[in-house]
C-alpha cells in the first residue's frame, strides 16, 4: 500500500513539521511494515509554470514533426513577453494550457534545463510530457491542462509534484491497512490525534426501486450495494489531483469513472465494480460458476470457470469473476474508441476471503480487489464506498445519481469476544490495568463493556480480531514493545547436547583438522548428475524424492548421494583455480519408501493420536545423516622442503577412518565394486556386518563425464549407521613400562590378497605380546616374483610384567608368520 | 721410578720437590689456556694429567718415601694436580661453549620460510555460527532439537495456525514433493522454517520445554546476493508456566549480547505471524553506523543499506492454537518463539556482501573462517 503524506494529512491533522521519515517511524512501531519513504520530487526544482499556446509553426525537413512555438507564461519569465519554445510533440493546439519548464529549473533525472540552440530556433524552456515531470511514465503527449489555469500559476504546486509516499507491506491480517482510511486510523492512534474517517458519509436508506440484484449464494456474498448514476459525461477527465492520487499510489489513471472506484477502493478499501449499465442486459445475480462456463474477463483473457468460482452474472451469463476482475461485456468504455459511458451502475459488495483467495490463485489474477478480499473488506463500508464514488460521479463527471438504493445483507450476528482484564497484562509480564485495556480497544475502533471480564465487539474492519489473544496483542502492540520490560525466564537445568549432536561437530572438526574445508551444497539433483555417476538403470539411488515446482526443471529431485553437489563444488573450485582440494559435506540425503504415501492432514483442535503422527512420518522418506569427501589435486603440497603427494583412494579411505575415529567406531575395510568408484581402487566400508560407505578413486569414466580433474577421490558414509555402532567406552590401556622389542617381518603373498587380512593373521598369531604393528614397505615387481606382492611389517613386542628376552620375542615373531602363511598362504622372503 | 725407600735415609725426590711440581702444575695451566680447541685441549690434557704426565709421576714417587714424609709430599701433589683439573674443567667448558656458539650460528635457519606442508581446513562458517548460538542456549538449559528437512505440510503449516488458505502456504514459496499419484497432493513439502521441529518437540515432549532446532529450510527464491532458495534458521522456543513477551525480551537480548556485543538497540516491530501472537520482528541497530547514515546520503552504510537496523528475525508469544494441536493446555502453559536467519547474521556479523559465496563452496571464502567463528 503505498500512501502519499499528503493524502494521509486530509484523515490526521499531523504536525506541520512532521516528515514522511518520522510519520513512518511511527507507524514501524505500531506494526505497519514501512519499507520505504519515497521523496517525490526532491530534485525537481522551478520555474515550472502555466502556459498558454499562442503560435504553432510547423517546421518541416525533419524526420519527427517539430513544432516552433511561443507561449504566455505570464510573468514567470522575468519580462512578461512569449516565451520561444521548440518542441517534438503534437498533442496541443494554440490556446491549450500546457505546463512549461523555464531555464534555470532542474526536472527529475537531474536534467536540468537551459535556453539552446535547435532546429534552427531558439528553444527557451520546454513544453513538459507527464514523464518528463516524474509524475508516471506511461503518457508520451505532453500534458494539456484545463483551461482555466492562469499562465505563469506555479505548476509544481498545481500538479503536486513533491510529496512523499509510504510504502507499506501489509500483513496478512491487517487487511484494513491496504486502505488510506486504515493506515490514518493507525497514524491517529500511533499519534493520539483524531480520525476524520472517510466512511462516514450520509447514505440514503435501502429502497425497493435500485438496480435489481439477486444473490444466490449468501455464503459467498454477504453484502451487496448497487447505486446507478447516469448522465455521466463521457470525455470528462479526471482532475488533476485524482490524478496525482492515483498516480503516487502506483495506480495508473485510465478514465474518470475508472479512477473514481480506484480512488474510492485506495480511499476506504472496498473494492468497486462499475458496470455499463446500458450493456448490462437485466438483474444481477450473484452465483456459484457451472462447471464448463466461461468468461472473457476485461484483460481479454477467456477464463475457464470452476465451480468453485463465483460469479456476477446478467440474463447474458457471467459478467465478473466476483471480487478478482470485471467481465469484458460490460466494461467501461473508453471515450478514446468511441462514445464513452454515460451511465452506470457501481457495486459495493462483501465476498467470501477463501472463495476470492481461491479464485484469484487458480486464475492467477492477484488483483488490487482481490488482494483486498482475500484479507477481509469491512462489510460496513460498502455503502459508504458506494455512495462516496455516486458522489464524486456526480461532483466531477456531471452524473445524476439515481434515487434507488440496492443493499442485499445477510444477517451478521455480533461478534463479541470475553476477555479477562488482565489477559494483555497475563501475555506481556508487565501491567497494564483495566482503564489502558479498555482505552486501547476502544481505540482501535471496539466495543467494549464489563469489568473483570470485558465484553469486546471488534470493528467491522476487523475480522482478524476473533479470540482474546488477537485483542491482548493489540493493546500490547499499541502500548509499545519497547515498553515491555526484559526478564530470563528460569530455565531448568539441560541435558546439554546428545551424543549424536557431539559426534557431528567432532566430525566436523576431526575433517577440518585433516586439511578438509566444509560446503554446503543444494540437495537438487537431475537425471544428468546421477547419469555421469555411472549407475546403472536399477540403482536404487535412481529412486529419488521429486519435487512438482523445482527451481531448475533440470533438476527436480532430491539428492540420494551427497556426491553430485560435492563434486559439483570440486569443480566449480577447479574452475576457479583452487586446483589443491579436500573438500567435505555433512548433511542429509533423501531415500524414498519403497511404497510412498501420502502424509493425512490431521485435525489442528486437539493433539492428533500417536497413529495420526505415526501415519505422518511414514509418508516421509527416509533421511540418513550422511559425510562424504572429495580430493584432487595436492593432497600434502610440495615445496622447499621436498615433494608432496598427491591425493589418491588412500586419502579417502582414510578420511573414513577420521570420522571412524571421532565415531569410536571400528572401521573394517574391505575390496569392492560399486558405482562411481574405479573397480580397481573401491573400498567398502564396514562396521561390522553393516557396510556404512564407500571410498577411494573415481571411475576415470565418471572423472570424464563430469569434468574432474585426474585421479579425483571420493568418500561417502552414513554418520547414523556409523554412530549406532560406534560410541564405545573405551577403556583405559594398562602401558608397560617393560622395553620394547621390535622384529621385522618381510612376507610374499599372491598380490590379490588384501594387506588386511595378512595384518588381521599376523596379529592374530603373534598374541598378547604384540604392541603394535605396521606396514612399512609394499612392494611388487621381479624381486617378489610374478603375481605376487611383498609386505614388510615391522612388529613391536611388550609384555607387562618383564622384560622379553630375544627368544620370547622371536617365538611370537615366528608365531604370527605361522598364522600369515596359514591363513594368507605368506612365505617369509628369502625363505 | 725409585724403589721403596725403606730405610730411614732422607732420600732428596727430584720430582717431589715443590718447585718442580710447581713448575709442572703452571705448565700445565699454560698448555690448557693455549689450546684453541678441544681436540688441543684433549692432547694437553692427556700431557698433563695422564698417566705419563709430570704430576702422575710424581705422585708414584710418594710411595717410596720415608713415613713422615709422605703426607707433606701427597698433601703437595693432590692440591697441585686438584689445581690442574679444575683448570681442565673450566678450559673444557669455555671451549664447548665457543664450539655451541659456533655450531648454532651455523645452523641459524630462516624461520621465515613458508611451510604449507599440512593443508590446513575449515569448517563452514554457517555451520559453526548455529553452533554458538547452540552454545548460548545450551549453557541456559535449552536443548538442541532436530527433525527432517522433507517433512509433513501438516507439521509444517496447520499445526503452526497456518490453515489451508493462508497466503504462506501457497505455491510461490513453498517446495511440493511429487505424490506417488504425480501431483502435488503428497501431503510432504521441503520445511519452509524450522518450526516443525518445534511442533515435534512439544507433541513429543511435556512441558517444561526449552529446545533451539537449527536447521536448513527451503523457499523458492532464487539465488542472488541476498536470497537464497536454501538457508539455516535457528529457531527457539520456550513453552513453561507464566512464559511471557518479557521473557522473550530478556532471552533475546542476553543472545545478542552474547553474539553481537553489547550496547546496540533493539528495535521490537509489531509483525504478523500465524503461529504467534503478539508477534515482533526484531531489528538490531546497524552497528556499523549506528544509524547515523539514516538520511544522511554524504555517509551511506552497506551494512544496513543505510536504513540504521539490520532485521535479527521474527518471534513472538506462541498462539495458543499451536499448543493445543500440539497437546499443550495453553490454560496451564504459555511460551515464546524465535527465529534468526544465519546467513544474514552471517552478512552482517562478519561482512559478508553476497550470499552467494556461502553456497557456492569456494574454499578461498571459507577457509579463513577456520575451526569457529
Amino acid at each position: 500500500m503505498r500512501v502519499p503524506l499528503s493524502w494521509l494529512r486530509e484523515y490526521v491533522d499531523l504536525p506541520a513539521g512532521e516528515s514522511g521519515r518520522d510519520v513512518a517511524a511511527r507507524l514501524v512501531r505500531a506494526g505497519l511494515e514501512v519499507e520505504t519513504v519515497e521523496q517525490i520530487g526532491a530534485d525537481l526544482k522551478g520555474p515550472l509554470v502555466v502556459g498558454e499556446v499562442l503560435s504553432i509553426e510547423e517546421l518541416p525537413g525533419f524526420k519527427k514533426p517539430i513544432r516552433h512555438c511561443y507561449v504566455n507564461v505570464g510573468d514567470a519569465n522575468g519580462t512578461g513577453e512569449p516565451q520561444e519554445i521548440v518542441c517534438g510533440a503534437t498533442n496541443f493546439a494554440v490556446g491549450d494550457k500546457v505546463v512549461v519548464v523555464l531555464p534555470g529549473a532542474v526536472l527529475p533525472g537531474p536534467f536540468p534545463i537551459a535556453a539552446r540552440q535547435t532546429y534552427g530556433h531558439t528553444s527557451a524552456g520546454m513544453i513538459c510530457s507527464a514523464r518528463e515531470l516524474g509524475m508516471g511514465d506511461d503518457h508520451n503527449g505532453i500534458i494539456v491542462l484545463e483551461s482555466h489555469h492562469e499562465p505563469g500559476t506555479d505548476a509544481i504546486e498545481l500538479l503536486e509534484l513533491v510529496d512523499e509516499v509510504l510504502d507499506i507491506a501489509v500483513t496478512p491480517d491487517r487487511g484494513y491497512c491496504l486502505s488510506m482510511r486504515g493506515v490514518a486510523r493507525e497514524a491517529a492512534a500511533a499519534y493520539g490525534l483524531p480520525l476524520a474517517d472517510p466512511a462516514l458519509l450520509d447514505v440514503p436508506p435501502a429502497n425497493s426501486y435500485g438496480y435489481l440484484v439477486k444473490v444466490a449464494d449468501p455464503a459467498g456474498c454477504d453484502r451487496f450495494v448497487a447505486r446507478t448514476v447516469t448522465g455521466i459525461e463521457p470525455n470528462a477527465q479526471s482532475p488533476i489531483w485524482l490524478q496525482r492520487r492515483l498516480q503516487k499510489s502506483g495506480i495508473r489513471p485510465i478514465s474518470l469513472t475508472v479512477d473514481i472506484t480506484n480512488y474510492v477502493m485506495l480511499e476506504v478499501g472496498q473494492p468497486l465494480h462499475a458496470y455499463d449499465r446500458e450493456r448490462v442486459d437485466g438483474p444481477i445475480l450473484v452465483r456459484r460458476a457451472e462447471e464448463g462456463e466461461t468468461l472473457t474477463t476485461l484483460d481479454g483473457v477467456e477464463r475457464k470457470l470452476s465451480a468453485e468460482d463465483l460469479l456476477i452474472c446478467d440474463n447474458s451469463g457471467p459478467i465478473g469473476l466476483a471480487g478478482v476482475m470485471g467481465g469484458a461485456s460490460t466494461e467501461i468504455l473508453d471515450p478514446a474508441a468511441g462514445p464513452g459511458t454515460t451511465e452506470v451502475v457501481i457495486e459495493a459488495a462483501h465476498f467470501d476471503p477463501v472463495t476470492i483467495a481461491r479464485s484469484a490463485k487458480r486464475h492467477k489474477l492477484p488483483s488490487e480487489a482481490s488482494k483486498r478480499f482475500e484479507r477481509g473488506v469491512d462489510p460496513e463500508a460498502a455503502r459508504a464506498a458506494a455512495q462516496r464514488a455516486v458522489d464524486l460521479l456526480v461532483l466531477i463527471a456531471g452524473g445524476t445519481a439515481e434515487a434507488g438504493v440496492t443493499d442485499i445483507a445477510a444477517p451478521h450476528p455480533l461478534r463479541t469476544i470475553a476477555i479477562a482484564a488482565e489477559l494483555p497484562d497475563r501475555v506481556a509480564g508487565t501491567e497494564y490495568g483495566r482503564e489502558t485495556v479498555t482505552r486501547r480497544l476502544q481505540e482501535i475502533g471496539c466495543t467494549v463493556v464489563g469489568a473483570d471480564v470485558l465484553e469486546v465487539t471488534p470493528p467491522s474492519w476487523r475480522p482478524d480480531l476473533t479470540d482474546p489473544y488477537d485483542l491482548a496483542e493489540e493493546v500490547i502492540r499499541l502500548e509499545g514493545y519497547d515498553n515491555v520490560p526484559a526478564r530470563m525466564p528460569t530455565v531448568p537445568p539441560g541435558r546439554g547436547l546428545t551424543e549424536a549432536q557431539r559426534f557431528h561437530r567432532r566430525t566436523g572438526v576431526a575433517l577440518a583438522g585433516a586439511g578438509y574445508v566444509e560446503v554446503n551444497n543444494y540437495p537438487f539433483v537431475g537425471q544428468a548428475a546421477l547419469d555421469a555417476l555411472g549407475f546403472e538403470p536399477d540403482d536404487e539411488r535412481r529412486r529419488t524424492v521429486t519435487l512438482v515446482n523445482p527451481l531448475n526443471d533440470e533438476e527436480p529431485s532430491l539428492r540420494t548421494s551427497l556426491l553430485p553437489g560435492l563434486l559439483g563444488a570440486l569443480r566449480r573450485n577447479v574452475g576457479r583455480g583452487n586446483t589443491d582440494l579436500a573438500l567435505f559435506e555433512l548433511g542429509t540425503v533423501f531415500l524414498p519408501r519403497a511404497e510412498p504415501k501420502v502424509a493425512p492432514r490431521l485435525p489442528v483442535d486437539r493433539r492428533p493420536t500417536d497413529e495420526e503422527l505415526a501415519a505422518l512420518d511414514a509418508a516421509l522418506p527416509d533421511q540418513p545423516r550422511r559425510v562424504a569427501v572429495a580430493l584432487a589435486g595436492e593432497r600434502l603440497p610440495s615445496g622447499w622442503w621436498g615433494k608432496g603427494g598427491a591425493a589418491s583412494w588412500a586419502d579417502a579411505v582414510e578420511a573414513a577412518r577420521t570420522v571412524a575415529a571421532a565415531a569410536n567406531a571400528e572401521l573394517t575395510v574391505r575390496q569392492a565394486q560399486r558405482a562411481p568408484w574405479h573397480p580397481g581402487r573401491c573400498a567398502e566400508l564396514a562396521v561390522g556386518d553393516r557396510v556404512v560407505g564407500y571410498a577411494g578413486e573415481l571411475h576415470p569414466r565418471v572423472i570424464k563425464a563430469l569434468n574432474l580433474p585426474e585421479r579425483t577421490s571420493v568418500m561417502e558414509l552414513d554418520l547414523d549407521l556409523l554412530f549406532a555402532d560406534g560410541g564405545r567406552r573405551v577403556s583405559g590401556p594398562a602401558v608397560s613400562s617393560y622395553p620394547v622389542a621390535t622384529q621385522d617381518v618381510a612376507l610374499i603373498v599372491d598380490a590379490a590378497v588384501p594387506a588386511a587380512e595378512v595384518e588381521a593373521a599376523l596379529r592374530q598369531g603373534a598374541g598378547e605380546l604384540l604392541e603394535s604393528i605396521r606396514l612399512f614397505d609394499v612392494f611388487t615387481g621381479e624381486q617378489a616374483g610374478e603375481g605376487k606382492k611383498s609386505l614388510a611389517y615391522s612388529l613391536r613386542f611388550r609384555a607387562a610384567d618383564r622384560t622379553l628376552t630375544a627368544d620370547e620375542a622371536s617365538a611370537a615373531r615366528e608365531s604370527a608368520v605361522a598364522a600369515a602363511s596359514a591363513r594368507t598362504g605368506a612365505v617369509l622372503r628369502g625363505a | 721410578m725409585s724403589a721403596p725407600n725403606k730405610s730411614y735415609d732422607p732420600v732428596e725426590v727430584e720430582a717431589l720437590k715443590p718447585e718442580v711440581v710447581e713448575q709442572a702444575r703452571d705448565a700445565a695451566f699454560a698448555a690448557f689456556a693455549e689450546a684453541g680447541d678441544l681436540a688441543q685441549l684433549k692432547e694437553a690434557k692427556v700431557a698433563h694429567t695422564g698417566d705419563r704426565s709430570p704430576l702422575s709421576l710424581a705422585n708414584r714417587e710418594i710411595g717410596a718415601l720415608p713415613p713422615h714424609a709422605k703426607a707433606a709430599a701427597g698433601k703437595l701433589i693432590g692440591q697441585a694436580r686438584g689445581a690442574v683439573n679444575q683448570a681442565l674443567a673450566r678450559r673444557q667448558a669455555e671451549l664447548e661453549a665457543e664450539r655451541d656458539a659456533r655450531v648454532l650460528v651455523e645452523e641459524a635457519v630462516d624461520v621465515t620460510l613458508p611451510y604449507g606442508r599440512t593443508p590446513r581446513g575449515a569448517r563452514h562458517p554457517l555451520t559453526t555460527l548455529a553452533e554458538r548460538i547452540e552454545d548460548t542456549f545450551v549453557a541456559m538449559g535449552y536443548e538442541v532439537a532436530e527433525g527432517p528437512e522433507v517433512e509433513a505440510e501438516w507439521l509444517n503449516f496447520d499445526a503452526l495456525n497456518l490453515g489451508p488458505d493462508h497466503p504462506a502456504r501457497s505455491m510461490q514459496d513453498t517446495f511440493f514433493v511429487q505424490a506417488p499419484d504425480g501431483s502435488a497432493d503428497s501431503g510432504v513439502v521441503l520445511r519452509t522454517q524450522t518450526s516443525p521441529v518445534q511442533a515435534r518437540t512439544l507433541l513429543d515432549r511435556e512441558p517444561p520445554v526449552y529446545v533451539v532446532c537449527p536447521g536448513r529450510v527451503y523457499r523458492t527464491d532464487e539465488l542472488d546476493a541476498t536470497h537464497t532458495p536454501v538457508f539455516r534458521q535457528v529457531e527457539g522456543l520456550a513453552v513453561d508456566e507464566g512464559i511471557t513477551f518479557a521473557d522473550l525480551k530478556g532471552t533475546i537480548e542476553l543472545l545478542v549480547s552474547k553474539l553481537i556485543g553489547d550496547g546496540l538497540e533493539l528495535r521490537w516491530r509489531p509483525s504478523y505471524f500465524p503461529f504467534t501472537e503478539p508477534s515482533a520482528e526484531i531489528d538490531l541497530q546497524c552497528f556499523v553506523c549506528r544509524g547515523e547514515s539514516v538520511g544522511n546520503p554524504d555517509k551511506p552504510c552497506r551494512t544496513c543499506s543505510s536504513e540504521g537496523w539490520i532485521e535479527l528475525g521474527g518471534c513472538g508469544v506462541v498462539n495458543p492454537r499451536v499448543l493445543v494441536a500440539c497437546g499443550v493446555d495453553p490454560n496451564r502453559y504459555s511460551g515464546f518463539a524465535f527465529g534468526l536467519g544465519l546467513e544474514r547474521i552471517l552478512m552482517n556479523r562478519h561482512n559478508v556482501a553476497d550470499m552467494r559465496d556461502m553456497v557456492e563452496g569456494d574454499v578461498r571464502f571459507t577457509l579463513p573462517f577456520g575451526m569457529e567463528i
